[in-house]
């Protein structure tokens, strides 16, 4: 569990010209000094409001971005040059906020393949893969359909198997939720818990909803560039006073308990439940 | 609104024609096609007429869908058929009245130009009809493949041309929501002179404008993770295979141009 799959090390990241910013003090940096390390088959999710970092912070992972300053190592590799990006990307797979705009091709089953077919694989080997993910997302009955009459969620499932097909070790989800309905919301969540689980891919999810942070191995808090909060789901949202102060609300169940008055953090609705019969001195 | 658009007007089947390879229809459309411009005569007219024909049978494609393809030109049908009637003067006189003057030429060439003009939408739209756009726009990148040798960028154009067919639902969808969301503001999208619609429709194409840009610069940031570098290195998930049906469709396009040739020879033109 302990390999380092992604490795931030004092990482910086200015959007615009750096020499540029240093002359002018009103420019802030995207990041500021970030160390930041991901494990192999690791779940984490990454929170904080608009404008904390956090989506710098994703586009990173995978070479879309260099850092200004500080470097980024994905398995021992730094992208210097595009042959390296190009490593990295083989490795680190991304899914984006909106459904439709990483959506390629016009049938679902040639937009998965699409990934595999960059990467040069056997044809024989890329139906097989795209098959088995699009089995792994729930979404083999519609691979003869047109991306642009599915739901929000499907088409999110479909980008997913997107990178899935590509069998890379770790996936970063840049907020992947935002744009759904509830309904879609839990099965995107469902299905990366999954993959998580059953297949062993790392996970950086990248989120502001609290809820989704839950289930996570290890939460990070970002505010104005920074990491600020660091530890088990548990842990962070026990501190709901400090999470409020970086602009983050607490789940619910956490919240209802915390008013009540209740020593022990809650993080679903069951253990709020018992928490509350407790207080209520009895058993359910 | 156009909710329901279906890109390229595919329509779904097992036919022979749906089973043949995409590079074999395109080429062969497009030699059908050229070959109708060679009919000089009714009987050579009568042979494209009738592949049109038995084409349409075996793609089983609806016959009302093949009307419908064919009800955008039947304004131009009419145009050159009066055209061509009261123009091309010759042969016997068949009905004469002040300047208006029917003659036998003018009325062969109307009816020849109409059964070409029905023949060639037939013909080209069953091609649509029995292949997908992914399939089309694949064809067309290796069918064009040679001209690589020019420094063409042929793989680029097709990817752009996926590209664009893959957006239209979405940009429409789009245009669907700027509308409403400008009528929920109060803007006036239907009164008004030609030029007052037009106007009207600026605060339209604007937000649909800037929309457009962040989704292409969304777009290639994904393609780019999906490690996307251009046409180098990559492998197709669908293979093309060339079947004996092919060679089939080859041989009778060979056979029907030939008959045409000779027919053309042994009977006189029309045109």
């Amino acid at each position: 569990m302990s390999e380092k799959l992604i490795e931030f090390n004092n990482v910086t990241m200015f959007y615009n010209d750096p020499d540029e910013a240093e002359a002018n003090e009103n420019i802030v940096p995207a990041l500021l000094n970030v160390d930041f390390s991901v494990n192999k088959g690791e779940f984490v999710a990454v929170l904080g409001h608009n404008g904390s970092g956090k989506s710098t912070l994703a586009k990173l992972c995978n070479a879309i971005y260099e850092p200004s300053s500080g470097t980024v190592k994905v398995k021992g590799i730094v992208a210097d040059n595009d042959d390296k990006a190009d490593e990295i990307r083989r490795i680190v797979g991304m899914v984006f906020q909106n459904p439709d705009n990483q959506i390629v091709a016009t049938i679902v089953e040639d937009d998965v393949a699409f990934g595999p077919e960059n990467l040069g694989i056997e044809p024989k080997e890329i139906r097989r893969r795209v098959d088995d993910a699009l089995k792994a997302v729930n979404m083999y009955d519609f691979r003869h359909r047109e991306p642009h009459k599915l739901s929000g969620g499907q088409k999110q499932r479909v980008a997913i198997a997107g990178v899935l097909a590509m069998q890379t070790e770790c996936i970063v989800l840049d907020e992947p939720t935002a744009m759904l309905d509830p309904m879609g919301r839990q099965e995107v969540m469902q299905t990366v818990h999954r993959m998580n689980k059953e297949m062993g891919i790392t996970i950086v999810l990248i989120t502001h909803f609290m809820d989704e942070a839950v289930k996570a191995d290890r939460v990070v808090v970002m505010d104005g560039g920074r990491i600020v909060m660091q530890g088990k789901p548990r842990e962070i949202f026990s501190q709901v006073e400090e999470l409020r102060s970086h602009g983050l609300d607490v789940p619910q169940s956490t919240e209802l308990c915390n008013a009540l008055g209740l020593e022990k953090s809650v993080l679903n609705v069951d253990e709020c439940v018992e928490e509350i019969a407790k207080m209520l001195g009895g058993a359910r | 609104m156009i909710r329901d658009i279906t890109i390229g007007q595919y329509y779904p089947g097992k036919s022979l024609l749906h089973k043949m390879d995409p590079r074999m229809k395109l080429i062969l459309t497009f030699a059908i096609i050229i070959v109708i411009f060679l009919c000089k005569n009714f009987f050579s007219l009568g042979i494209i007429a009738v592949t049109a024909v038995l084409a349409a049978i075996l793609s089983r494609v609806p016959l009302k869908m093949i009307l419908k393809s064919l009800k955008p030109i039947v304004i131009i049908l009419i145009f050159t058929a009066v055209l061509n009637i009261f123009y091309t003067q010759g042969g016997d006189t068949w009905f004469e009245w002040k300047f208006i003057k029917l003659t036998e030429k003018g009325v062969f060439t109307a009816i020849f130009t109409m059964v070409r003009i029905v023949s060639l939408v037939t013909i080209s739209s069953l091609l649509t009809y029995t292949t997908t756009p992914t399939m089309l726009t694949d064809a067309i990148e290796r069918v064009l493949s040679p001209l690589k040798i020019f420094k063409i960028k042929v793989h680029t154009l097709a990817m752009m041309m996926t590209l664009a067919l893959r957006f239209i639902p979405t940009l429409i969808e789009e245009i669907d929501r700027i509308m409403n969301a400008q009528k929920a503001r109060g803007a006036d999208l239907e009164t008004g002179g030609i030029i007052q619609r037009a106007k009207a429709l600026v605060p339209i194409f604007i937000p649909l404008m800037v929309s457009s840009f962040r989704r292409a610069y969304e777009l290639a940031f994904a393609m780019t993770c999906r490690c996307y570098t251009g046409g180098e290195g990559r492998t197709r998930m669908k293979q093309m295979k060339l079947k004996i049906i092919d060679f089939f469709a080859l041989v009778a396009c060979i056979a029907i141009t030939a008959g045409i040739i000779v027919l053309n020879h042994f009977f006189e033109a029309v045109i």
